[in-house]
């Protein structure tokens, strides 16, 4: 596969507000969707989207970072940013899926967990803490798909799973480009050059054997990238369902135990 | 005197350790009188950031300590610019290979898998070493059976060596689960600076989470939240006595009663 692009453009095309975020996967791969709110401790976040629909006849629970279209929309949705209550209601919902032995499919796409004051109140550590707890014990399939941005400890706490995938132009690190500039030279402007030497696109990710597939975007629309990915998902969903749970999370610890081994 | 006086001395390349100067107050303190002190400055109480030998010292039965994984050393695994000098530089500057010392050692007689992380091998963050390192003494002790006692202290994640350092965070997850399934104990000891991606992983799994006097524990860097939300952080916020009060950490204990407090703990969960 030929890469066309700058790790920067790819960081910029992963941004771009016009790129289909977690709603729109909902819209045109899952049927009879029933959205279901809340962290039942707190309150509920809309930077993260979920609930139980299907996928080709397969109920399936969907676990979607959204950052909404218009700016009030944006705003209501703090612009993809999740809070604590975001990853509570994830994980509450995952539990729920475990419960009737559901795949799980979590799109991913965000420049991170929201830093704010009150996110720290209510401990925005704790609650990705214990999602990548509960989640390396999640009896029922997870399947990660990358569609944005995945910024980092935010991105994770949806990321631990059986099968990592990630759109062509989706970026996935453990800082931002402007971020990791602003550390190495003092100067945020020299974000391409970090998003280099960073290694976070999806070429460089798969290479590094931390996912497992890529779907590629260009000279794709949408809805044919969209329909490729579903076809991906079925493969896999099939795939991982005819594991026990016990070979499904040793598989699972296994993937994540030889990373850096 | 202290049963790692070979290793700090090896540290520092003396005999004789300089004194220590107590950052806030000024007051220069000899260094028996600040082992004596447990790291703390005599005269305004601040706590000074202590190193893995120091914490070793004061924590576990002279002895006992046996370590592990010494020797493993970071690649640069996505040849990151300067990474390779910075790492030289670390392990001159510590005298350590990374920034995390791991082993077993007995606490007033009772057996532990123990990690003390070390802030001055580059702030203590993780990557895949310390990542490794971490996962492996959990793994040792679910075999042997034995609780497991983190002090951690950690900047976060390490940015040099990318993603492989933000999937360290999942690798030692899922060790600290299976160790927790086989029935065992998990300590986590937080001290000046927890931050980032080890306070989103292994800082808050603990099943009981104890934290030093004022240490900074918290998520987000405190610049980071200033910049995103144009407001003024309140005082005393991400302290220790913040976690407590909104129910994060299970206790604030005193460093000259650490031991004392993880011993009771550690004999408590032996009782039958």
């Amino acid at each position: 596969m030929a890469e066309t692009k700058t790790a920067y453009e790819r960081v910029q095309a992963a941004r771009n507000g016009k790129r289909p975020m977690g709603s729109y996967y909902i819209e045109h791969m899952i049927d009879d969707f029933v959205e279901l709110h809340g962290d039942r401790r707190f309150g509920d976040d809309a930077a993260i989207v979920a609930g139980i629909g299907t996928l080709n006849r397969i109920p399936v629970t969907v676990i979607a970072m959204e950052r909404g279209d218009t700016i009030e929309e944006r705003m209501k949705r703090n612009f993809g940013c999740p809070e604590p209550e975001g990853y509570r209601k994830a994980l509450r919902l995952m539990k729920e899926a475990e419960k009737f032995r559901r795949p799980i499919i979590c799109f991913i796409g965000s420049s991170g967990a929201y830093c704010g004051i009150e996110a720290e109140e209510r401990g925005q550590g704790l609650a990705i803490a214990e999602n990548l707890y509960e989640m390396m014990g999640m009896k029922t399939p997870i399947i990660s798909v990358v569609v944005g941005e995945g910024g980092s400890g935010g991105a994770l706490a949806l990321g631990v799973c059986d099968t990592a995938i990630m759109l062509e132009n989706a970026v996935y690190s453990v800082i931002s480009p402007e971020g990791c500039a602003s550390i190495l030279w003092k100067d945020s402007a020299k974000a391409p050059e970090a998003a280099e030497h960073l290694r976070l696109t999806s070429y460089d990710l798969l290479q590094f054997d931390v996912i497992e597939k890529l779907i590629p975007e260009s000279g794709k629309t949408d809805r044919e990238i969209c329909s490729e990915l579903k076809t991906v998902l079925l493969e896999e969903i099939q795939k991982l369902s005819a594991l026990s749970p016990e070979a499904l999370l040793e598989h699972r610890y296994a993937k994540f135990r030889k990373i850096g081994a | 005197m202290s049963t790692f006086r070979n290793i700090i001395q090896a540290i520092t390349g003396t005999d004789e350790q300089p004194p220590r100067t107590c950052k806030k107050c000024g007051t220069e303190i000899p260094y028996s009188d600040y082992i004596a002190n447990h790291c703390i400055c005599p005269e305004c109480g601040t706590y000074f950031r202590m190193r893995a030998v120091e914490r070793l010292d004061a924590t576990v039965d002279p002895g006992s300590f046996q370590e592990i994984d010494k020797k493993l050393r970071s690649k640069d695994p996505i040849k990151f610019p300067d990474y390779s000098q910075k790492l030289d530089k670390a392990e001159k500057a510590s005298g350590l290979n990374e920034g995390v010392v791991c082993g077993t050692a007995q606490i007033s007689g009772m057996d532990c898998g123990i990690f003390v992380m070390d802030s001055a091998f580059m702030m203590g963050s993780m990557g895949t070493v310390v990542g490794e390192k971490i996962t492996r003494i959990i793994e040792k002790s679910t075999e042997l059976h034995l609780p497991v006692i983190g002090f951690i202290t950690s900047g976060g994640a390490r940015m040099q060596e990318g993603i492989f350092s933000l999937m360290q965070m999942a690798k030692v997850s899922g060790a600290v689960k299976r160790h927790s399934e086989a029935g065992l104990l998990y300590i986590a000891v937080l001290t000046d600076p927890t931050t980032g991606g080890i306070t989103a992983s292994f800082a808050m799994q603990g099943d009981i989470i104890i934290a030093e006097p004022k240490a900074l524990i918290g998520f987000a860097g405190q610049r980071v939240i200033e910049q995103t939300t144009g407001e003024k952080l309140p005082a005393g916020f991400q302290r220790a006595e913040f976690q407590l009060e909104h129910g994060f950490v299970d206790l604030i204990e005193e460093r000259p009663r650490m031991t004392y407090t993880l011993a009771k703990l550690l004999k408590l969960h032996q009782a039958k």
